[in-house]
C-alpha cells in the first residue's frame, strides 16, 4: 500500500512543485509586462532610454500660469550608475576571487580548504542591510578621507561593499570549475616540465575558463540587482557621471526610493516598473549567457 | 508508453488561476486591542512611536517611509492612518475620490525645516536666496558665502519624502534641485549624511536637530519653537495625520489622544511645535 502511494503520489507531486516555479516566473514577467506598458504609451520611449534627468515629481507651470505635473523619466544616469557600480565591483572582485578559488583549488592543503570554504561561504550569508551598513560606517569615511573628498558616500565606496558581496559567488564558481579540469591536463603539463605557476596558469585557468566566465556573470548578476547595500552606501545623486567618486543611484535604488510613493497606476509608477522591465531582461540575459558558456565548453574539454 | 502525467500541470494551473484571484487582502477582525498601522513621514515617525509606547488603546505599527508612501498606502487602503508632514496633493485628492476614499486631514504639530551644515562649518547665516542658488548648483563653493575654500555637497531627500516637497515649494520655488545632490531616505540618514561631511549642506525637520550638526539662521532668523509659530520663520509647515472617512472607532480614539494634551507633550518633547 505504501509503494503504491509513494509511487503515484510522489512524481506528480515533486512535477508540480518544479512547474510551480515556472508559474512564479511566468507570473512576474506578465506583471513586469503590464504594469510597465502603459509607460511607453505615456512617455516617449526615446527620451526614457536616452534622456539624462530623472525628475518624477516635477511641476512647471503651463502657459495659464498653473502647476502641472511635468515629470522626467531619463534613465540614462540610472542606468550608468547601475553599470558602473556593477563593473568596477567587479573589477574589484575579480582578482580577489580567482587568487582565492587558485588558492583553495591548487595550493590549499585539505585541512585549510574545509576551513576557507565555509567560511566563505560564510560571507555570502550575510544580509545585504548589513553589509550597507557598514559601507555607510566603516568604507565611506575611509574612502572620503583616503580620497579627500566631501562625502564618502559615492559610487566607490558601494562598488568596494560590492565587491566584497560578490566575491563569494565568484571565488565559489570558481573553484569548482578549476578543481573540475581534469586531472590528467594538470599531470600531463607536469609531466612535461612546467612548473606549478605555469601549469595553474597556462593550463588549468585557460582550461576552466568557461566555467570561471559564467562564475563572472554570475557575479554580474547579484551585483547588479542588488538594492540594499546602493541604497545606504551609493550617494542617490541622479546626474549623468562617469566619476566613480560621485554620488550615484542605480536602478534598484531608484525603485527602492520611490516605490513607496508613486500612486498605483500614475506614470511614475508605470516607469519604475519599466525600469524593473529592463532590470530583469538585464539580468536574465546574462544568466543565459552564463548557461550556454558553462554548457557549450564542457563539451569540447572531453 | 505511458504520456507524462497531467495531474502536475493540473494542480499548477489551479493554484496559479486562485493566486491571480488574489487581490487585496482584508484587514482582520481585531481582538480585544485593535491593531493600527500608521504609515508616512519620517519627520513625523517619532511623534508617533512614543505615542505608541504610551498608547494603550490600540496596538500602533509605525513604519516610517516617506509622506507620499503613507499618503499612497492609505489611498489603497494599506494603513489605517497616513502620516504626512506636507498637504495632500490635488492630483493625490483625485486619485483617492477615484478610489472611494474620502481622507480627513488633521493638523497635529508645526514643525519648521532647518538648513544645517556641518558643525565645524564657520558660515552661520544664508538668505533664502543663497540657499535656492546652491541647490539649484549656482553656488558651488562655501566661499562664495563666506565660508572655507570648500565645495559644496547639498544632501536632499527623495521624491517621497514630505520634507522634500516642503522644501521644494517654499525653498525652490519648485525648481528641479541639481541633479547630482546626494539623495538620502529619511531625515535620520540626513543628518548622518551631514555630520560625516564638512562641506555639505542639507535640511531636516526641526526635531531632527542635535549636536552633530548645525543649523542655520535664514535671512536672519534662527528657525526655533517661537519663530515658527509667530511666522518669522519661513521654512514652516504643519504635521498632519490623515484617516479615511469611516475609519473605525480606535482610529478616531487614536486622533483624540495624539490631539490631547498629554500627545501635545510628546510633540513637544520630540522637538516639534505642539499646537
Amino acid at each position: 500500500m505504501a509503494r503504491f502511494t509513494s509511487e503515484t503520489v510522489v512524481k506528480p507531486l515533486l512535477g508540480f512543485l518544479a512547474l510551480l516555479s515556472l508559474v512564479f516566473l511566468a507570473g512576474i514577467l506578465v506583471i513586469l509586462l503590464t504594469e510597465s506598458g502603459p509607460f511607453f504609451g505615456e512617455y516617449n520611449p526615446i527620451e526614457f532610454f536616452t534622456g539624462t534627468q530623472w525628475y518624477p515629481t516635477l511641476e512647471t507651470q503651463n502657459a495659464a500660469g498653473d502647476w502641472v505635473a511635468n515629470p522626467r523619466f531619463g534613465l540614462l544616469p540610472l542606468l550608468t550608475a547601475s553599470l558602473q557600480v556593477t563593473l568596477l565591483a567587479l573589477a574589484i572582485a575579480l582578482p580577489l576571487s580567482l587568487g582565492a578559488a587558485i588558492f583553495l583549488a591548487e595550493i590549499a592543503p585539505p585541512v585549510l580548504r574545509e576551513i576557507i570554504k565555509p567560511l566563505i561561504e560564510l560571507l555570502a550569508g550575510i544580509p545585504s542591510v548589513v553589509f550597507g551598513f557598514i559601507g555607510m560606517v566603516l568604507v565611506a569615511p575611509f574612502i572620503k578621507d583616503l580620497f579627500a573628498i566631501p562625502i564618502g558616500l559615492n559610487g566607490l565606496s558601494a562598488s568596494i561593499v560590492l565587491a566584497f558581496m560578490a566575491f563569494p559567488t565568484i571565488t565559489s564558481l570558481a573553484e569548482d570549475a578549476i578543481s573540475a579540469v581534469p586531472r590528467d591536463l594538470k599531470e600531463a603539463s607536469l609531466a612535461m616540465g612546467a612548473n606549478r605557476w605555469e601549469t595553474t596558469s597556462r593550463v588549468m585557468l585557460p582550461a576552466a575558463r568557461s566555467g570561471i566566465y559564467s562564475a563572472v556573470i554570475l557575479g554580474f548578476g547579484r551585483v547588479i540587482g542588488e538594492t540594499m547595500t546602493v541604497l545606504m552606501v551609493a550617494g542617490g545623486g541622479a546626474a549623468l557621471t562617469l566619476n566613480p567618486l560621485s554620488p550615484l543611484r542605480p536602478m534598484t535604488a531608484t525603485i527602492a526610493l520611490e516605490m513607496g510613493e508613486a500612486v498605483q497606476g500614475g506614470p511614475h509608477y508605470h516607469a519604475l516598473f519599466a525600469l524593473a522591465l529592463l532590470l530583469l531582461v538585464i539580468t536574465l540575459a546574462f544568466n543565459l549567457l552564463a548557461e550556454r558558456i558553462r554548457g557549450g565548453r564542457r563539451e569540447s574539454l572531453k | 508508453m505511458r504520456k507524462y502525467s497531467t495531474i502536475p500541470i493540473a494542480l499548477a494551473l489551479i493554484i496559479a488561476g486562485a493566486l491571480a484571484g488574489c487581490g487585496g487582502e482584508s484587514n482582520g477582525e481585531p481582538g480585544e486591542v485593535a491593531t493600527l498601522s500608521v504609515n508616512g513621514s519620517t519627520t513625523v515617525t517619532p511623534i508617533m512611536q512614543r505615542v505608541a509606547e504610551v498608547y494603550e488603546a490600540a496596538d500602533l505599527e509605525v513604519s516610517g517611509t516617506g509622506s507620499g508612501d503613507g499618503i499612497t498606502a492609505l489611498i489603497d487602503g494599506r494603513t489605517d492612518v497616513a502620516m504626512a508632514s506636507r498637504k495632500m496633493k490635488d492630483k493625490e485628492k483625485e486619485d483617492a475620490a477615484a478610489k472611494g476614499v474620502k481622507p480627513v486631514e488633521v493638523v497635529i504639530a508645526r514643525d519648521g525645516i532647518a538648513i544645517v551644515v556641518h558643525p565645524s562649518n564657520v558660515v552661520s547665516d544664508l538668505t533664502l536666496e543663497q540657499v535656492k542658488d546652491i541647490y539649484l548648483g549656482k553656488i558651488t563653493n562655501w566661499k562664495a558665502v563666506g565660508g572655507p575654500d570648500l565645495t559644496i555637497v547639498p544632501v536632499t531627500r527623495d521624491s517621497s519624502s514630505g520634507t522634500f516637497e516642503v522644501f521644494e515649494e517654499l525653498v525652490m520655488d519648485k525648481e528641479p534641485i541639481v541633479p547630482g545632490a546626494v539623495t538620502q531616505n529619511s531625515n535620520g540618514t540626513v543628518r548622518t549624511a551631514v555630520a560625516g561631511s564638512e562641506g555639505a549642506v542639507g535640511y531636516v525637520g526641526l526635531g531632527y536637530v542635535d549636536k552633530s550638526i548645525k543649523a542655520l539662521a535664514i535671512d536672519g532668523t534662527v528657525p526655533s519653537n517661537d519663530t515658527v509659530n509667530n511666522g518669522s520663520y519661513k521654512i514652516a509647515r504643519d504635521l498632519n495625520l490623515y484617516y479615511p472617512e469611516g475609519a473605525s472607532q480606535a482610529v478616531l480614539d487614536l486622533v483624540k489622544f495624539v490631539l490631547s494634551k498629554d500627545g501635545q507633550k510628546i510633540v513637544a518633547d520630540e522637538g516639534f511645535i505642539p499646537l
